[in-house]
């Protein structure tokens, strides 16, 4: 079994981490339902350096992963805050609900 | 020959403990120490097993396993290496794959059709017509079998070792151990590993030297040193059958598998003998010359009368001096070089006056009774000549050392480079993965000085965390590997692969037939695909495949290397029958009061109380509606949501609005997934502006946790979310006499109907236990769902069954508590929806908020909402004598067309008739619409469809 690097815990058995999908930003909330659903269904199946969602599940904390699929290997892991600095708003329509 | 020879041969004996076991339903004799093949050469029984094709006679050749001729059965578990199991008192073996019986096994025939059998002969036999394999298939498994298994082979206890360590040293052989002591002595936690029961490997009987003293004394002394270092961990009797990423090796030993996370690897695992190929190369009676070494050193076997040695290296005369002093007769060393080399072992062989037969080839050994019994040499070049003439040679023991193959399975493994060397005349380690060292012979053939310099700098370089070097191949100075130690006959039978009986003409035919690669050589002939996985076929394969091609050897690769290295037990794999569940805080209490339990997700919960499910049922659903009842609901999931933007995420998770939600009072939650279908539902109390608690169901709680916080790790929201499931344990008192039973105990909540209506939520004491108290309403009475503390909840149950005694208070378990919401038409997720259900369908519209901008599954809802609607959950109910009743996923028929099926079905014992839930055509659900149901044996059923809740349709009692 490999081993992989959380930002938060250290090296870990990879057996203890679950994979989250590509890193894709979301649409905004009220765009084109196309375009939604190319987020939802759709993954680029790069080969290559890829940037992955992955779990560390015993302490349950998302991060990032840089790897590179084609040679199996873990480049770089990072706390998701690096690519999502911001903290997402969406209209202020409706929000008395 | 059934004499052993006297100490200090077979030094693993135990001669004080003789023991006998039975084979092929003979009684053998044999020591503690011996294993069922050395025991059995004890008394010169060298046929051990039957080749898989032809039934030939076969006997062990390395002596370590590393062949597989000599597959046995014992009693619980086929298909086990006779040189690897220790012979034990009472033991029964036998042979495998003949018929009749080993010895004269009536399937021996099958080598007189050898021809018909060419290479490839089932891919070819049986690919047209169609069909044909199906029909030949049950004959052809039944007369290759291997041995059988026995299917009331009791269980057998077995478990898994997690272990650490800064180095692991694979192989205790001279390298082995210098680089086990190097490591230790440089401070490193160094785990040594060694498959046979005592360390040293070769040094325990490999001949370095004339005399065969350096051996013995460099073994005694360096075993000793590592067995007693403070630093050295040793596994003995222990497999490394694979390395695995970042340096994980499974070990097997005994009942357990042990996972070892090594920072460094030094693989020393040394070489695996090699066969020469010539006609009947496969007799019994032909070993390797170091299989014979270990056959006398430690099992002190007299391996023959007569021997013949055939060397390519200083190894064999070794190995004549081991069998002269045996007091074995050397007929003669026949060595197939040209020169022998200073070495002064051969010097000592020339001195005894034993015949030296120098540049000479092999023509054939000759067989009698299933052994050989003589070999036909003559000058090398003629040899491959039809007809040569030659000088017989009459014994009844071969020695072969014409060159081994460096054991490479854990550097294959790890993605090391491997391939032939013109240099080396063999496979040979070309590049090193990272984190892996070798040392000795593994590395390429080398002496005893060398492997001990290579085990320390391996060791040292491993424990400092330096670069792996491969050993210079200038300070290689071992013994060498023959170029060609094959001499093909006319009559053929020159065994490449003894697993498979593949013979020179097969390989040669392979290519011939467009076959181009080793690796598609290895597909269509099979060459290396039996047990022995290759281990003693793979260099000659490679030899001959480059030949045919007229390609240079040189850099040519063996197929591929993968774990196991040799075969693993499915138990050792599976370890442990390891199914944890999770108990309730009142769950001795359920058991105490007769409950049968089921398995609820990962949790244990009552499914009724007593043994008889009809009854109990309808005593608890009655219970329910006209008294009171208590279930334990502490396995639903629950999670804090706090923060100044709770409710910004509560609105963004969850379909409902949540901002207007007043503070203690309780609301319906319903998630939905990115596609918009329906994945978990729960009810949030709100304790303050920022505060929110909110339950999940059993099995889902986990991934709405986990999608809880991928959400928000992209939202960035101001709000802390909590899995506190296991924290809090839930129990829910319900019916008509729920208050006047909570009114009994101590408490600081008003729980009169004034001060605590339905869907309000309060929290305080009960019985000075903290608690939150839901008004919720799941089986559709008045009732009151308590959380409390974890470690209170017994105490809690205790006093609610007291305080309801007189009411005659009754516990209820799932079944009735499914029938109770039934009868209200309450869904169960994963139930009564699916992965693709979203809340139109399962007539759920009322719980989305529209007007919100987000939530999740949002965008994808209205895209579906857009699409016209294809079915929908209605409530239906049967005669009230239907039997049998229709199941879950039973299907609506509605002429030739599917329009839905059965999610839910009970009988009602309140209605006194059957009621459920189906999705049908969105076009036919007005109450009183008749559908038809398939049930079980095709029968059709009507069914009507009912407005649900089937039972007190406005939710009076509840409000009570």
């Amino acid at each position: 079994m490999k081993l992989m690097h959380c930002p938060l815990n250290g090296w870990r058995n990879f057996g203890e981490f679950v994979y989250g999908g590509e890193v894709t930003l979301p649409p905004a909330h009220d765009a084109d339902p196309k375009e939604w659903a190319d987020w939802v269904f759709m993954e680029d199946n790069t080969a290559g350096v890829v940037r992955e969602w992955w779990f560390h599940s015993p302490s349950s904390y998302w991060f990032i992963a840089e790897r590179d699929n084609v040679r199996d290997v873990v480049l770089r892991t990072y706390p998701p805050e690096e690519i999502f600095q911001e903290r997402v708003d969406f209209s202020s329509e409706g929000a008395s609900q | 020959m059934n004499e052993r020879l006297p100490a200090p041969w077979g030094s693993l004996l135990d001669r004080e403990q003789p023991l006998t076991f039975t084979f092929e339903g003979e009684r053998v004799g044999g020591y503690v120490g011996d294993t069922v093949s050395s025991a059995l050469l004890g008394r010169g029984t060298w046929l051990q097993g039957r080749s898989f094709k032809y039934h030939r006679p076969r006997g062990p050749f390395t002596l370590v396993g590393d062949d597989a001729s000599c597959l046995v059965q014992l009693p619980e578990e086929p298909n086990c290496p006779a040189e690897h199991i220790a012979a034990e008192e009472g033991l029964t073996v036998k042979g495998q794959h003949y018929s009749g019986s080993l010895k004269r096994d009536r399937a021996r025939f099958m080598e007189k059709f050898s021809r018909f059998f060419f290479v490839g002969f089932y891919y070819r036999a049986f690919y047209r017509p169609r069909g044909i394999w199906d029909y030949w298939e049950k004959f052809i498994r039944r007369a290759a079998g291997l041995g059988s298994v026995n299917t009331n082979t009791a269980h057998r206890y077995r478990d898994k070792q997690y272990a650490f360590c800064d180095v692991a040293v694979v192989g205790s052989g001279a390298a082995g151990l210098s680089a086990a002591l190097a490591a230790a002595d440089s401070g490193a936690d160094t785990v040594l590993i060694e498959r046979e029961p005592v360390l040293g490997g070769g040094l325990n009987y490999h001949r370095f030297d004339a005399e065969g003293s350096s051996g013995p004394a460099l073994r005694a002394e360096m075993a000793e040193r590592a067995e007693r270092h403070e630093h050295i961990r040793v596994y003995r009797e222990t497999q490394c059958t694979g390395r695995f990423g970042e340096n994980l090796l499974a070990l097997v030993h005994g009942n357990r598998m042990t996972k070892l996370r090594a920072g460094r690897v030094v693989v020393a695992t040394g070489v695996i003998s090699q066969p020469a190929v010539f006609h009947y190369n496969d007799l019994p009676g032909i070993a390797a010359g170091s299989g014979v070494q270990r056959l006398m050193r430690q099992y002190g076997v007299k391996p023959g009368r007569r021997a013949v040695c055939v060397t390519a290296n200083g190894d064999g005369y070794g190995v004549a001096l081991d069998l002269a002093d045996a007091g074995v007769e050397v007929a003669a060393v026949v060595d197939l070089r040209e020169r022998s080399g200073s070495d002064a072992r051969a010097d000592a062989v020339r001195e005894r006056g034993i015949a030296v037969h120098p540049d000479s080839g092999i023509v054939h050994a000759i067989e009698r009774d299933q052994h050989v019994a003589g070999l036909r040499i003559t000058r090398r070049r003629q040899a491959e000549r039809s007809g040569a003439p030659g000088t017989d040679i009459e014994c009844d023991l071969v020695t072969v050392d014409v060159g081994a193959t460096p054991a490479i399975s854990l550097i294959a493994h790890a993605g090391g480079d491997v391939s032939y060397s013109n240099e080396t005349h063999g496979l040979t380690v070309r590049e090193l993965p990272p984190g892996m060292h070798v040392a000795g012979s593994v590395a390429g053939p080398c002496s005893l000085r060398a492997a001990q310099a290579e085990g320390e700098a391996a060791g040292r370089a491993a424990a400092a965390g330096g670069p792996a070097a491969l050993p210079v191949p200038a300070e290689r100075d071992g013994p060498c590997n023959d170029p060609w130690p094959i001499f093909a006959h006319p009559k053929g039978k020159e065994f490449i692969d003894f697993d498979e009986d593949l013979t020179i003409a097969d390989l040669r035919n392979a290519v011939r037939e467009g076959f181009d690669s080793i690796e598609l050589v290895k597909r269509f002939s099979t060459v290396g695909m039996g047990p022995s996985q290759g281990r003693t076929a793979a260099v000659n394969a490679v030899r001959i495949t480059a030949d045919q091609l007229g390609e240079t050897v040189e850099g040519a690769r063996a197929s591929t290397n993968r774990p196991p290295a040799i075969p693993e037990r499915f138990g050792h794999l599976a370890g442990r029958g390891f199914d944890p569940v999770r108990y309730t805080p009142m769950h001795q209490r359920h058991v105490e009061a007769g409950a049968t339990m089921m398995v609820a997700g990962a949790w244990m919960r009552p499914a009724y109380y007593g043994r008889d499910r009809g009854t109990a049922v309808r005593e608890e659903v009655r219970a329910v509606r006209e008294n009171v009842g208590l279930i334990d609901v502490t396995t639903l999931g629950g999670l804090e949501i706090r923060g100044s933007d709770a409710v910004e995420f509560m609105n963004r998770m969850y379909t409902f609005a949540y901002r207007k939600q007043p503070v203690n009072r309780s609301r319906y939650l319903l998630m939905t997934d990115d596609t918009g279908s329906i994945v978990d539902d729960g009810v949030s109390a709100r304790w303050a502006d920022d505060h929110f608690y909110v339950t999940a169901t059993t099995g889902g709680v986990d991934s709405v946790y986990r999608r809880m916080l991928w959400w928000n790790a992209q939202w960035r929201l101001d709000v802390d979310i909590a899995n506190v499931t296991g924290a809090w344990a839930g129990i829910n008192i319900a019916g008509p006499n729920a208050r006047a039973v909570i009114e009994k105990l101590d408490t600081d909540i008003d729980f009169s109907a004034e001060a605590f209506p339905y869907i309000e939520a309060r929290s305080g004491h009960l019985a000075d236990i903290p608690v939150r108290v839901l008004r919720v309403g799941f089986v559709g009475e008045l009732g009151y769902e308590i959380h409390c503390p974890i470690g209170c909840a017994e105490a809690l149950w205790d006093r609610l069954m007291e305080a309801g005694r007189e009411h005659g208070i009754q516990p209820f378990g799932v079944e009735a508590q499914r029938v109770l919401r039934l009868e209200k038409g309450h869904i169960i997720i994963g139930q009564d929806t699916d992965n693709l259900t979203h809340p139109e369908e399962a007539a759920m519209g009322w719980a989305v908020q529209r007007k919100k901008p987000f939530f999740v599954g949002f965008p994808a809802l209205k895209a579906r909402e857009s699409q016209p609607l294809t079915r929908r959950l209605v409530g239906f109910r049967l005669p009230a004598d239907t039997d049998p009743l229709p199941e879950e996923c039973h299907l609506v028929i509605d002429g030739d067309r599917i329009t839905g099926r059965v999610t839910s079905i009970e009988y009602s014992p309140t209605l006194n008739y059957p009621i459920g839930l189906a999705f049908v055509d969105p076009g036919h659900t007005e109450p009183g619409t008749p559908f038809s149901i398939k049930g079980s044996g095709g029968t059709m059923i009507e069914a009507e469809i009912c407005s649900a809740p089937f039972f007190d349709p406005d939710n009076e009692r509840q409000n009570l």
